[in-house]
C-alpha cells in the first residue's frame, strides 16, 4: 500500500495525461515520463462491458504503484450512466487524488458529485474534503454555466474543456486557428480566473501533427491557460517548453520575491526592485513563475 | 572452477588447454598458430564451375558423415540455405553426425530441429539460436553442448584452428560462373557479405548458392571465385522480405525515444565526443533512435562523426550522405537503404567479421570505438549483460557483436527498460553471462542511468554535465519492487551450451532447464 | 462468495491476465500458465489463492492464463471473474474489505 499524501488544490498542472485504467501495460508506470498529472480514465476509453474489469484495476493500481510527486485523477463516467456512484466509490476508497466529472453542465452536477464523495470519504474512512474535484464542460450548456460550475465547490480546482463532444454540439470542425472554441475557451477562462480556478485546454488528437500540437499550445498559454490534456507521452515536453517562463522573467521574479521576502523581514511594507516601487500584489505571481521555473529545471533556488 | 564473472565451469570442459574466463585483455600479447585448410588444386582452366544441384555440389566436395558445414546469416530471417544444403546432405545423401558452425540461427531454420532431435546433427556452433532450434537445444537434445561464440570470437576460432570447417556455403544474391560474389545486384540482396569472407578463406571447401547468376567476373566480389569449389544455382536463396527490412523506421515509442535521447546526452558529456569519434549502435528500438538525439548534438557543437560501423541501416547511411559521418564501414546490413548503399555511396564500405571484431588479430575496428549503444536481455548489479537466454533460461538470443564492441569501445552503453512485462531486465544475477560487466560502462533506462563503478572518469563526467545517476543496485530494487523478486531458475546437470568469450575461455555455460511444474 | 456461474475477466494481451472461474464442488481447481512461469509461477498462485481465499470462495474450477500481469493486475482479474460469476461486479463492491 502506497499511501498518497494530501492531494493539494493548487498545483503545476500543465500536462493532464490519459490513461486507460483498463490498460495494466499502460497505467503501471506512466508517471515516468514526467506528466504533472495522469488522468486515469474510466470513461470513453474502457468499453461499456469492462466498466467492473476497470474498477478493480483501478483500485489495485492506485493502492500498488508508487506515482511519486505525480498527480493521479480520475476520470469518471458521466452522470447520465449507471456507473458514476461506483466509480466515485473506487476512487474515495483508492485514494485517487481528484476526480473529473464527465460532461459537467451545471453547478448542481458538481454538488451531486460532492455529495456522493462525501458519502464515499465517510464510507471508507477518507478524510472529508480529501478528495479534489474538476470539471469537463463538454456542452454549450456548459460552457454558458461555466462561473456557477467553478464557483460550486471549495473541492473544485479547475475547469477543462472537452473538444470533442463541444464541437459537436456546435456543428465544427478543430482548425488551425481555434477559431472554433476562442469563445468558449474564452468564456471559460474567464469564469475560471474569475473563480480563482485552474483551467486546460482540450486534447489534441492528430498525434503525427505536431506543428499543430505545437501551435495550439503555445495559443493556449497565450490565452491564460493553466496545462491541457494529453493523450501520448510525446506531447508532454512541447507543453513543458511552450509554458516554461524565459530565463529573464525568472531572474525578475527571483528578484521581487527577494526583495519582498527582506522587506517583511524588517517589517517594511514597501519596497523596489532595481529602484522601483513594486506593488504587492505582483508577488504571488513572481512565486507562480518561480515554481514553474523549478518544475522546468530552470531555478535551483531555495525561496519556493 | 570459478571465473572472473563467478560463474562455476564443469571442469570436463577445461581440457586440451581451455581456461575459463579471466579478465578483459587476458590474452593479449600472446601467440597464436593459424591453421590452414587442405584445399583442392584446381589447376587446369575450367570455363565454369557451375553444377546441378546442392547435392551434386555436396558429392564433388566429397560430403561425408561426421562433417562441419558453415553457413552465414546475411539473409538474416529470410534464409533458405541451410535448410536446402541440410535437407541434401541428411535426406538425399545420407549422412549424419553433422556439424552446423553458423554465424546465426534463427526462426528460418526451424527445420534444422528435427534433425538435431533425430541425432543427425549432433553439433551446433553458431552465434544466435533462436526459434525452435533454442527450444530443442534448450531441451538437451543436441547430442554434444552447443557453442556460442561472439561475432569476433568465431572468426578467432576458425583461425586459431578450433573450428575446423569442412565445407563452407555461401548464400550468394548475385555470383558469376566461377563463385565471385556479392551481395547486390540480384533477387535477394543482402549488401555486406562479411560474416562469410573469413570462412571462405579457411574453409576446405566452398561451394556457393545463388539464385542470381551474372557475368563474369562479379566484381568487386565480397568472395573470391580462388577459394570456390563448386556454383550451384537454385530457384531462390531466400525471402527478400524478410531479408532486409524496407526501412529501419525510428521508434516512435515514447519510452524508447526517452531512453535515447539520454543515451545521447551521456555521450555528449563523456571527452570521446568530439570532432572524428566513432560509433555503433544497434537496430533496437531506443539504440538506434539514439542517432536521431546525437545528431543534435553534433549540430550543437559542430562536430561530425568520423566513422561508424555495425550492422548498418537507414538512419546511418542518411548520415552518411548528408556529410556527418565520414564513413561507414559495414559487416552486416539491416534495411535496403543500407543494402542499396554498401560500395555504392562513397565512404561506405564492406568488412569481414574478422576485420570488425576478432580479438586475435592485430586490430579490429571495434578496437577503436569510441562508443557503442547496446540492448541486453537482463543486465545484473555487476553490469554483466545476457542477451542469450530468456528469463526462463531457454535459448533465444544472440551475443552478436555485443561482447566484441562492449570490449573494444571507450564507451559501452546498455539501453533497455527497466522491466519487460514481468520480467526485471535489471537483476541480481543474469541467467547467462554474455558480455562481462568489466566491459560495461553505463546502464541507461527508463528509470534512471546507472555508472559502472569501474569508471569514476565517466561519472565525473555525469556529474559535470548535470547528468542524474543512480546506483545500478536501486535500479535492480526498482525493478523487484515493481515485479516481484523473481525465483531462481531450477537447473538439470547437463550443459546444453557453452558460452565462450571472444577470446576463446570459457564465459558461462547454459544447462538444462527444470520448468517448474506447480 | 459462491461461483454461481462460469465467467471471465482480463485479456490475453502483454502484461495482462486472462482469468475463469467456473463453479466446482470439491474445492478449489486451479490451473495455471504463465509466459513467466519458471520465474513467477509459485507467486502467481499464491496471489490467486490468497485473493480466493479472501473473498471466500471455497468451490471452484479457476483457470489463469497469465502473460507477465503484475500481482496488483492478477488481483484484479480473480476479484472481476468472481463477482461477475455471481452476477455482483456492478456496485457495492466491498473496496478496502474484500478487495485490497
Amino acid at each position: 500500500m502506497i499511501p498518497r499524501p494530501k492531494p493539494e488544490r493548487f498545483r503545476l498542472r500543465r500536462t493532464m495525461m490519459f490513461m486507460n485504467a483498463q490498460k495494466p501495460g499502460l497505467i503501471k508506470d506512466a508517471y515516468i515520463y514526467g506528466v504533472d498529472s495522469i488522468m486515469l480514465d474510466l470513461e470513453d476509453a474502457v468499453a461499456e462491458n469492462q466498466k467492473d474489469a476497470a474498477r478493480f484495476s483501478l483500485y489495485h493500481a492506485l493502492k500498488t504503484i508508487d506515482y511519486g510527486d505525480t498527480e493521479v485523477i480520475v476520470r469518471i463516467n458521466g452522470l447520465d450512466t449507471p456507473h458514476w456512484q461506483e466509480d466515485i466509490r473506487v476512487c474515495v476508497a483508492g485514494g485517487a487524488d481528484g476526480i473529473r466529472i464527465a460532461k459537467c453542465e451545471s453547478a448542481q452536477d458538481v454538488l451531486t458529485v460532492e455529495k456522493a464523495v462525501e458519502a464515499a470519504e465517510k464510507e471508507f474512512g477518507v478524510e472529508v474534503g480529501r478528495t479534489l474535484l474538476m470539471a469537463a464542460l463538454e456542452s454549450p450548456k456548459g460552457i454558458l454555466n461555466a462561473y456557477e460550475i467553478c464557483a460550486a465547490s471549495p473541492r473544485m480546482f479547475g475547469v477543462a474543456i472537452s473538444g470533442g463532444d463541444f464541437r459537436k454540439c456546435m456543428q465544427t470542425k478543430p482548425t488551425a486557428s481555434g477559431i472554433d472554441m476562442v469563445t468558449a475557451r474564452g468564456m471559460m477562462l474567464i469564469a475560471a480566473r474569475a473563480v480563482g480556478i485552474q483551467c486546460f485546454d482540450t486534447v489534441f488528437t492528430d498525434l503525427d501533427d505536431m506543428e499543430g500540437f505545437i501551435n495550439e499550445t503555445k495559443q493556449n498559454k497565450e490565452m491564460g491557460f493553466d496545462g491541457k490534456s494529453l493523450i501520448n507521452p510525446k506531447q508532454i515536453r512541447p507543453v513543458h517548453e511552450i509554458f516554461a517562463p524565459t530565463e529573464k522573467e525568472v531572474m525578475q521574479a527571483e528578484l521581487m520575491v527577494r526583495a519582498f521576502r527582506e522587506a517583511a523581514a524588517q517589517g517594511i511594507g514597501v519596497f523596489t526592485v532595481n529602484g522601483k516601487m513594486v506593488d504587492v500584489a505582483f508577488i504571488p505571481g513572481a512565486e507562480r513563475t518561480l515554481k514553474l521555473a523549478k518544475a522546468c529545471g530552470m531555478y535551483e533556488g531555495d525561496l519556493v | 572452477m570459478k571465473n572472473a564473472v563467478g560463474r562455476d565451469i564443469p571442469e570436463f570442459l577445461l581440457k586440451d588447454g581451455r581456461e575459463v574466463y579471466q579478465g578483459k585483455n587476458y590474452m593479449d600479447g600472446k601467440y597464436l598458430q593459424k591453421a590452414a585448410p587442405r584445399t583442392r588444386r584446381y589447376e587446369k582452366p575450367q570455363e565454369s564451375k557451375l553444377v546441378d544441384s546442392i547435392v551434386d555440389a555436396l558429392k564433388q566436395v566429397g560430403a561425408k558423415s561426421g562433417m562441419t558445414f558453415s553457413f552465414h546469416h546475411h539473409l538474416r530471417n529470410g534464409d533458405f540455405v541451410v535448410n536446402m544444403v541440410m535437407q541434401a546432405a541428411i535426406e538425399e545423401l545420407g549422412l549424419d553426425n553433422i556439424t552446423i558452425a553458423a554465424t546465426s540461427l534463427g526462426e528460418a531454420h526451424d527445420p534444422v530441429a528435427q534433425y538435431i532431435e533425430e541425432g543427425k546433427v549432433v553439433g551446433i556452433q553458431t552465434s544466435g539460436i533462436r526459434g525452435k532450434i533454442g527450444e530443442v537445444v534448450s531441451a538437451g537434445k543436441l547430442k554434444t553442448p552447443a557453442i556460442i561464440r561472439s561475432h569476433g570470437g568465431r572468426p578467432r576460432a576458425i583461425e586459431a584452428g578450433e573450428v575446423h570447417i569442412d565445407i563452407a556455403v555461401v548464400a550468394a544474391p548475385t555470383s558469376d560462373c566461377v563463385g565471385n560474389c556479392r551481395g547486390i545486384g540480384g533477387k535477394s540482396n543482402c549488401g555486406s557479405l562479411g560474416y562469410a569472407m573469413t570462412d571462405a578463406k579457411y574453409a576446405d571447401h566452398v561451394i556457393v548458392v545463388t539464385d542470381c547468376l551474372v557475368d563474369f567476373p562479379n566484381m568487386p566480389a565480397s568472395v573470391e571465385a580462388i577459394d570456390v569449389d563448386a556454383v550451384v544455382v537454385v530457384d531462390s536463396i531466400g525471402n527478400p522480405k524478410k531479408i532486409a527490412s524496407a526501412a529501419a523506421r525510428i521508434s516512435q515509442n515514447p519510452r524508447d525515444l526517452m531512453m535515447a535521447e539520454n543515451v545521447a546526452k551521456v555521450i555528449a558529456s563523456t571527452p570521446y565526443f568530439k570532432e572524428g569519434f566513432s560509433f555503433q549502435t544497434g537496430v533496437g528500438g531506443p539504440s538506434l533512435a539514439a542517432n536521431l538525439f546525437l545528431e543534435k548534438y553534433m549540430d550543437e557543437r559542430g562536430i561530425k562523426m568520423g566513422w561508424a560501423i555495425g550492422g548498418i541501416c537507414g538512419p546511418m547511411v542518411e548520415m552518411l550522405k548528408k556529410g556527418k559521418v565520414g564513413k561507414v564501414i559495414d559487416v552486416q546490413d539491416f534495411d535496403l537503404d543500407a543494402v542499396n548503399s554498401i560500395n555504392q555511396t562513397p565512404g561506405h564500405f564492406e568488412m569481414s567479421a574478422s576485420q570488425y571484431a576478432n580479438p586475435a588479430n592485430k586490430g579490429a575496428f571495434v578496437n577503436k570505438l569510441d562508443f557503442v549503444v547496446l540492448a541486453a536481455l537482463e543486465i545484473d548489479t555487476g553490469f554483466n549483460v545476457n542477451v542469450l537466454t530468456g528469463s526462463d533460461g531457454v535459448l533465444r538470443g544472440a551475443p552478436g557483436g555485443h561482447p566484441d564492441t562492449a570490449a573494444g569501445s571507450k564507451c559501452c552503453i546498455i539501453v533497455t527498460p527497466l522491466v519487460r512485462g514481468r520480467m526485471a531486465t535489471v537483476c541480481k544475477n543474469v541467467v547467462t553471462v554474455t558480455t562481462p560487466g568489466d566491459c560495461v560502462d553505463v546502464l541507461v533506462t527508463d528509470y534512471g542511468i546507472a555508472v559502472n563503478p569501474l569508471r569514476p572518469d565517466l561519472i565525473k563526467c555525469l556529474d559535470d554535465a548535470g547528468i542524474p545517476h543512480v546506483t545500478i543496485e536501486s535500479l535492480q530494487e526498482k525493478a523487484y519492487s515493481l515485479v516481484g523478486t523473481p525465483d531462481d531458475l531450477e537447473w538439470e546437470d547437463k550443459v546444453v551450451a557453452v558460452l565462450e568469450a571472444r577470446d576463446g575461455t570459457i564465459l558461462d555455460v547454459v544447462r538444462k532447464i527444470k520448468p517448474l511444474k506447480l | 462468495m459462491i461461483i454461481e456461474k462460469s465467467a471471465v475477466a482480463g485479456t490475453l494481451e502483454s502484461s495482462d491476465a486472462q482469468v475463469t472461474v467456473e463453479p466446482a464442488e470439491n474445492g478449489i481447481e486451479l490451473e495455471i500458465s504463465s509466459s513467466v512461469m519458471n520465474q513467477y509461477g509459485r507467486q502467481i498462485k499464491a496471489t490467486v489463492l490468497e485473493t480466493l481465499d479472501r473473498l471466500d470462495v471455497k468451490n471452484g474450477r479457476v483457470t489463469v492464463v497469465d502473460k507477465g500481469a503484475l500481482d496488483c493486475t492478477l488481483k484484479a482479474r480473480v476479484e472481476c471473474a468472481v463477482f461477475r460469476s455471481c452476477g455482483q461486479s456492478d456496485k457495492n463492491i466491498p473496496w478496502g474489505g474484500a478487495i485490497k
